[in-house]
């Protein structure tokens, strides 16, 4: 029993970082319209840069947040020189660009950090506490509680601030918006912004428990995109539970189910992708105009 | 010159060229352009989906590894001849992406786009999974065509003139395709100009057809990359040969077959001197190539070739009107728009583009 | 000088030019009509006023070039246009749609008494305020629409074909309003309308368009007179 609740607690936990990435993707979806395939890369890149300051002598807690707030500019930089001429146009052409985007990244960060694998520290000790009797990780706590408190702001952002309300009607209907004064280019970049933000978040949550190297976030995008399209593509609430679902699902059948190996794992998020999208492609909670061919 | 008689000798000055390839270059060099027809191949077949269909396919690489597994499996485990497994590499591809194709193509392109990634991400784990059959992460030595006795070819010129036989074929029956009931379907389906179902063309039907058909390219491509290679393993048919070949389309331009060959040469040739210069910039360079030309040249080289040839020979405006489901099947109109579903209304930047 | 002075402008849907060359005027504190028939161009001059279309020629407001600014730009300096079909958000609530409407106004206190001001003008969607806005009716959503624009302050507030899809009384019950808060507020107004009647109630001045030119300008009060005018640019 103890093992069941250490194996459910690790499984949200993953699935929170999947749910961090899933926000990411969620919110440039919601603004931008497209699936960001670049977004796992620009959080490897993150997390390469905050491996980097650590490597310089900055604690591993200020490194994070440094990263996090130096991903938030970036990636308002990336939405306003690259992907804003693209907006309003075809969104295929978008995709080949955050395709590329991809590519440039993972070839990137190889060249300059080198394609070998290296340890990437814990914002958290290596500890564990008991509660109601079951040994816990203060990692997989403590990766909740972040998930939790980011989700919290968010929503205080999204719900109770005049900018979120702004960023909502922005992405909801930009003609409208602008004829309130609404400066719909500014509120795409904050999005950005914040996307990278949480990108580098998943980051550096995930990383000490893989290797950091550049396709540290190949396997981790895939499950995000699952859990985003469990949860419905345009939903953050989605997100979450999609994140939690998939990672719960991951670590229960990973412990106890022998028959998929390691290799085959990614078919697991590959599979739920496919068939939910067929079958339900608003997701749990997304709305209706999310997957119409 | 009028555009027809420019395009006609054009051909021709580069069917003879290619013919003659094996015969002014070392074995080292055909070899790379036997890969480059390899590729041109694959690059057609893509174009037909992408340029046409106006939607992305990531798994490609992944109908070329089947295509490549099929061919390297028969002539190795089952003694098939190999002129045979190139057909059945073929056929064996369009009924594998007819099947994948008819619950695929009801997503949206971005979904199709996200799915397909999937697959060219799985593709690889699925070959080391079955590693009874396929040898796993080994990967398989295959027999390579060797030139008759009879031929006194060298057997590097046997196999490029073999390829190029096939490629030519493929190059033919894509142009042909494209003349024909297929073509005007195809093209009736991406501009959307009359609705294809008052035309009686169903349009699911059309699509997955033409998935089928890319992907039997790919299938033909990858057997013939088993002549040329003689070895198969997963590594070769990672997700970066599904960039490569994003990458080549973008670079020779959609929906163009002179494109197929521009594209081939990128992706065969810049690798080989960008991992001079370090390892990583192959990738930047796709990625790179892959940003700057959607931004500045969404038809890609072909289709500025093209606009610089009509500036040269306004006649060809006449002939082309027409000559509605022939020639070049590259539409100028369409310059400035990457084929697609059409945009989620009210994605947009600030301050409407008046 | 007039609020609003147009001359000579020139609009355009890509290759498709829509107004060829329209002058007017809008005097602040005056209510004006823009009529005539459908596809005469009278949309397309408020969103070439917003920005919207692509615009050559002269349009000033307050003596400041409107001509290739952006829609948020022109919004912020008091120009508050609702547009056809309504442009709310319908997913978002009734009060975040009000709220929405004075974004870039930074007194917080007023803002907060300009909604309760609204409110009393529309009553019913005081009664939906929390309520999304999806969920309201034709003629509440008209409403909302307007209590949007109200929202910002406006010094010209534009309205686009308000009664369009309304059912007859209440379209009339909403340019009772209209009617009631020019007169409160000496708001001044652009109105673009099919319902001649109506816009001619409320208007001081009005002018009619036809195929992107204007082809008679005139008082609200001289225009409804006349019998000939009525007949053959009006239909009435």
């Amino acid at each position: 029993m103890e093992r069941f609740v250490q194996v459910v607690v690790d499984g949200i936990a993953t699935g929170s970082i999947y749910a961090a990435m899933a926000l990411a993707l969620v919110l440039i979806f919601r603004s931008t319209g497209i699936v960001n395939f670049a977004q796992g890369e620009m959080a490897m890149f993150s997390t390469f840069v905050a491996w980097g300051l650590y490597e310089a002598g900055v604690p591993i807690g200020l490194a994070a947040l440094t990263t996090l707030g130096l991903s938030f500019i970036v990636g308002m930089a990336i939405e306003r020189a690259l992907i804003r001429h693209f907006e309003g146009g075809e969104p295929l052409t978008l995709v080949i660009v955050t395709l590329g985007m991809f590519i440039l990244l993972n070839s990137l960060a190889g060249w300059i950090w080198g394609f070998e694998n290296r340890g990437f520290p814990s914002l958290f000790a290596d500890e564990t506490v008991t509660l109601g009797g079951v040994r816990l990780s203060v990692e997989s706590l403590g990766i909740v509680a972040v998930l939790l408190v980011v989700v919290g702001l968010l929503f205080l952002l999204f719900q109770r601030t005049k900018i979120g309300l702004a960023m909502r009607a922005a992405a909801l209907n930009p003609e409208s918006s602008a004829l309130v004064g609404v400066r719909v280019g500014t509120m795409l970049m904050l999005g950005w912004g914040l996307a990278a933000a949480l990108g580098a978040l998943a980051g550096v949550l995930v990383a000490p428990r893989l290797f950091l190297d550049v396709n540290l976030m190949g396997s981790v995008l895939i499950y995000a995109f699952a859990a985003a399209a469990l949860g419905g593509f345009d939903s953050a609430l989605g997100a979450v539970v999609g994140g939690w679902v998939i990672g719960v699902s991951e670590t229960l059948a990973g412990t106890y189910v022998d028959f998929i190996g390691a290799d085959l794992k990614i078919l697991v998020p590959l599979a739920i992708i496919f068939v939910v999208l067929l079958v339900r492609p608003t997701g749990l909670f997304g709305s209706r105009e999310v997957a119409r061919a | 010159m009028s555009g027809r008689r420019l395009r006609a000798v054009s051909i021709a000055a580069l069917a003879a060229l290619a013919v003659a390839i094996p015969f002014l270059f070392g074995p080292y060099r055909v070899g790379q352009f036997t890969l480059v027809l390899v590729y041109a191949v694959a690059v057609l077949g893509l174009n037909l989906l992408v340029g046409y269909n106006g939607q992305i396919s990531l798994g490609h690489g992944a109908f070329f590894a089947l295509g490549a597994y099929t061919a390297a499996l028969l002539i190795e485990k089952a003694s098939v001849p190999y002129l045979l497994s190139v057909p059945a590499a073929g056929v064996l591809c369009f009924v594998a992406g007819y099947l994948f194709g008819v619950p695929a193509l009801r997503l949206r392109g971005l979904y199709l786009a996200l799915v397909t990634l999937g697959l060219a991400i799985a593709f690889p784990q699925l070959i080391k999974r079955f590693d009874g059959l396929t040898e796993g992460s080994q990967g398989l030595t295959v027999e390579q065509p060797a030139a008759p006795g009879w031929l006194s070819l060298a057997d590097d010129q046997f196999l490029y003139l073999l390829v190029l036989a096939f490629a030519a074929v493929m190059f033919l029956a894509a142009w042909n395709l494209m003349r024909g009931q297929l073509g005007r379907a195809v093209k009736a389906v991406r501009d959307a100009e009359i609705p294809a179902s008052t035309v009686g063309i169903d349009l699911g039907a059309t699509k997955t057809r033409v998935f089928a058909v890319s992907a039997a390219y790919a299938g033909v491509a990858g057997a013939l990359y088993v002549f040329a290679i003689g070895f198969v393993a997963p590594e070769a048919f990672t997700l970066t040969i599904s960039f490569a070949f994003l990458a080549a389309i973008v670079v020779g331009g959609l929906a163009t077959i002179s494109g197929a060959l521009f594209g081939a040469l990128f992706i065969e040739f810049v690798p080989v001197y960008a991992s001079d210069v370090n390892d990583a910039l192959t990738g930047v360079i796709y990625g790179g190539v892959l940003i700057a030309f959607m931004w500045l040249l969404p038809d890609g080289a072909a289709g500025l070739l093209r606009r610089l040839r009509r500036l040269v020979s306004r006649g060809e405006e006449e002939t082309r009107r027409e000559d509605p489901g022939g020639g070049e099947w590259h539409e100028e109109e369409r310059a400035d728009r990457v084929a697609g579903p059409a945009g989620r209304a009210g994605a947009g930047a600030g301050g409407l583009r008046a | 000088m007039s609020l609003l002075e147009v001359e000579q402008l020139h609009a355009a849907y890509g290759p498709v030019r829509v107004l060829e060359g329209i002058d007017f005027s809008v005097e602040q504190g005056q209510k004006v009509a823009m009529l005539g028939p459908n596809g005469a161009g009278k949309t397309t001059v408020l969103r070439a006023l917003s920005g919207m279309v692509h615009t050559r020629g002269r349009a000033e407001f307050d003596g400041r070039t409107l001509v290739g600014r952006s829609t948020a730009d022109i919004a912020r300096r008091g120009v508050a246009h609702v547009p056809e079909g309504r442009g709310t958000f319908p997913t978002l609530s009734v009060e975040e749609n009000l709220r929405l409407g004075a974004y870039v106004r930074r007194d917080g206190d007023a803002v907060r008494a300009d909604l309760e001001r609204v409110y009393g003008w529309f009553p019913r969607l005081s009664e939906r305020r929390s309520q999304s806005a999806g969920s309201l009716s034709g003629g509440e959503q008209q409403m909302l629409a307007v209590a949007r624009a109200l929202m910002l302050r406006p010094r010209l507030l534009m309205l686009d074909e308000p009664s369009l899809g309304l059912a007859p009384i209440v379209a009339k019950e909403l340019f009772g309003v209209l009617r009631k808060i020019c007169a409160d507020e000496g708001m001044t107004v652009l109105l673009v309308e099919q319902n001649a009647g109506l816009a001619l109630d409320l208007a001081d001045h009005a002018y009619v368009l036809e195929s992107g030119r204007i082809a008679l300008s005139g008082e609200a009060d001289q225009i409804k007179d006349d019998d000939k005018v009525r007949r053959s640019y009006l239909g009435l």
